[in-house]
């Protein structure tokens, strides 16, 4: 009964996100956007090649994917009406209907991602792969890996949205979200691998951000596509998805617990 | 210009009504270019140079673009949020006020917390100047001045033709964004290791590699050509075709009626 409520929420959300932005131009630009990045990675593979951590084909993957599912995969793409129910206190509103408002927001946060991300993903996806080789997308190895992809993706999805939820429940300590959003976000962005993937980090570095919940966003699914993340290599990175996943979502919980409990609701 | 100035005053005085939030904000443009930075340190960790640049002189190139962008972004935001102006009707109040229009869209917003971008570019630049190994003559000194100037005027041009874009679509084009944002985010590297073809189009059709590259070459002792001094300035040319195309906006423009 409750399940069925979340659903029809989440297809709500979906519908009415997929209403607006047909992105053409976002589609040119994301296109311009992942061909310089492409030609700077080749500058540096022509100044060294034994120094890439990556084979090129596995960027080049990398990068189109993380073009495709930009809007699904980064922290920055937070929901402004979230932002805005908590400071005009239409937030009690929220709170009158029968739902855990944790879970309804998630589930918002979840279908307003994803919706994004079905309008824009295809023709990037479809003009990367028509690129020639070494710089177009390739295909996934083998079944195997695209099912495996398929779900990295899932779980970096969820757990983006697990972490964004925590920048939401800030809002209700700090009314002006935008400093502490703007703080949080440029510091975090640039661990998920989001401005350079993270196989680039220096060794000592990398190993330390691993274990955070940042690599268990793009970085996982982004390199099981290509094949550079396998074996037993991704099981560990699935498994620490999941309890990222986890942990996120229980403090997620709790703390939202606490501030509803001291919430006051901003005038009407 | 007195008029500009009272209202840079104004802006200053607003906005440090909200002192908290405009430091969080400052600290924020701080920090997103600070990551950039990281990048390209990181970077640099790995791979020794790229194609024969070393990371002293990236950074000094990483510097001056971000200096330009930053004084560019600060003073013509008013174009780069020019979309608002169109969409609620306020560019039909600029219109009656007895003012030239352009220096009234360019006094509607003046953003300091961008401040916190050009301070980065600042630290940057005093960490390289000794430590590019270059001799600093003065004709050097006066060409880094030259290419920082050169550079925001180009960029405050590329908002121009945003905004001007606004005039026909009443939206501003995301595609735009590749030049503004994307010149800034990719101008952090010579854009000749992008390869010949981008060099041109940024030679040619988009002007930033003539304060950007060449004049660079010269300032990291690549190359003697005293020529390059000029290209800078003939960068600076590219503003008049910019406003000529606001002007003819400005002619198109019906009023969105809200």
């Amino acid at each position: 009964m409750n399940s069925k409520k979340y659903l029809s929420f989440f297809r709500i959300t979906f519908s009415s996100g997929i209403q607006y932005r047909a992105a053409l131009g976002g589609t040119v630009t994301q296109f311009a956007w992942g061909s310089m990045n492409l030609l700077l990675y080749k500058a540096f593979y022509a100044t060294d090649a034994a120094k890439f951590p990556m084979s090129f084909e596995a960027l080049s993957s990398y990068i189109w994917l993380q073009q495709a599912f930009i809007s699904m995969l980064f922290l920055w793409f937070l929901d402004n009406e979230i932002f805005n129910l908590i400071r005009n206190g239409n937030v009690a509103y929220e709170l009158v209907r029968p739902l855990n408002l944790y879970n309804m927001w998630f589930i918002k946060s979840v279908a307003t991602r994803l919706a994004k991300v079905v309008l824009r993903c295809f023709p990037i996806l479809i003009i990367a792969y028509l690129l020639p080789s070494p710089y177009g997308l390739s295909l996934p190895v083998d079944l195997f890996s695209f099912i495996y992809f398929l779900i990295t993706l899932f779980l970096a999805l969820m757990v983006v949205c697990a972490f964004c939820m925590l920048i939401y429940i800030t809002t209700f300590y700090t009314l002006n979200p935008s400093g502490v959003r703007f703080i949080t976000l440029s510091l975090t962005e640039f661990l998920t691998g989001a401005i350079i993937p993270i196989p680039f980090f220096p060794e000592g570095f990398k190993k330390i951000i691993e274990l955070t919940p940042f690599s268990s966003m793009q970085n996982i699914p982004l390199r099981v596509y290509s094949g550079d993340l396998s074996g037993f290599e991704m099981y560990k990175g699935i498994s620490l998805q999941i309890f990222w996943l986890v942990t996120l979502i229980v403090i997620g919980k709790l703390w939202m617990k606490k501030a509803l409990k001291k919430t006051v609701i901003q005038g009407g | 210009m007195k008029l500009y100035l009272k209202f840079f005053i104004i802006h200053l005085k607003s906005q440090m009504q909200y002192k908290t939030s405009f430091f969080l904000l400052f600290i924020g443009q701080f920090l997103t270019s600070f990551s950039v930075f990281l990048g390209v340190y990181f970077m640099f960790e790995r791979f020794n140079n790229v194609e024969g640049f070393t990371f002293a002189e990236v950074l000094l190139c990483f510097s001056i673009v971000l200096m330009a962008f930053s004084i560019a972004e600060c003073f013509a935001r008013g174009f780069d949020t020019f979309t608002t102006i169109i969409s609620n009707g306020e560019f039909d109040r600029i219109m009656v006020r007895p003012q030239n229009e352009i220096l009234l869209v360019l006094a509607s917003k003046i953003d300091l917390s961008r401040i916190g971008r050009f301070l980065q570019a600042l630290i940057v630049l005093a960490y390289t100047i000794p430590a590019s190994g270059i001799s600093w003559s003065w004709d050097k000194i006066l060409l880094l001045i030259i290419m920082v100037t050169s550079g925001s005027i180009i960029f405050s041009g590329l908002f121009v033709i945003y905004a001007s874009i606004c005039f026909y679509t009443t939206q501003g084009l995301e595609f735009m964004n590749i030049f503004t944002d994307g010149g800034r985010e990719f101008g952090r590297y010579p854009f000749s290791i992008y390869g010949k073809e981008i060099l041109r189009f940024f030679t040619f059709v988009i002007p930033l590699a003539l304060f950007q590259y060449y004049p660079f070459l010269y300032l990291i002792e690549k190359s003697n050509n005293i020529f390059y001094f000029l290209f800078p300035l003939v960068g600076c040319i590219f503003i008049l075709p910019c406003l000529l195309f606001w002007k003819t906006g400005v002619k198109h423009y019906k009023s969105t009626g809200s």
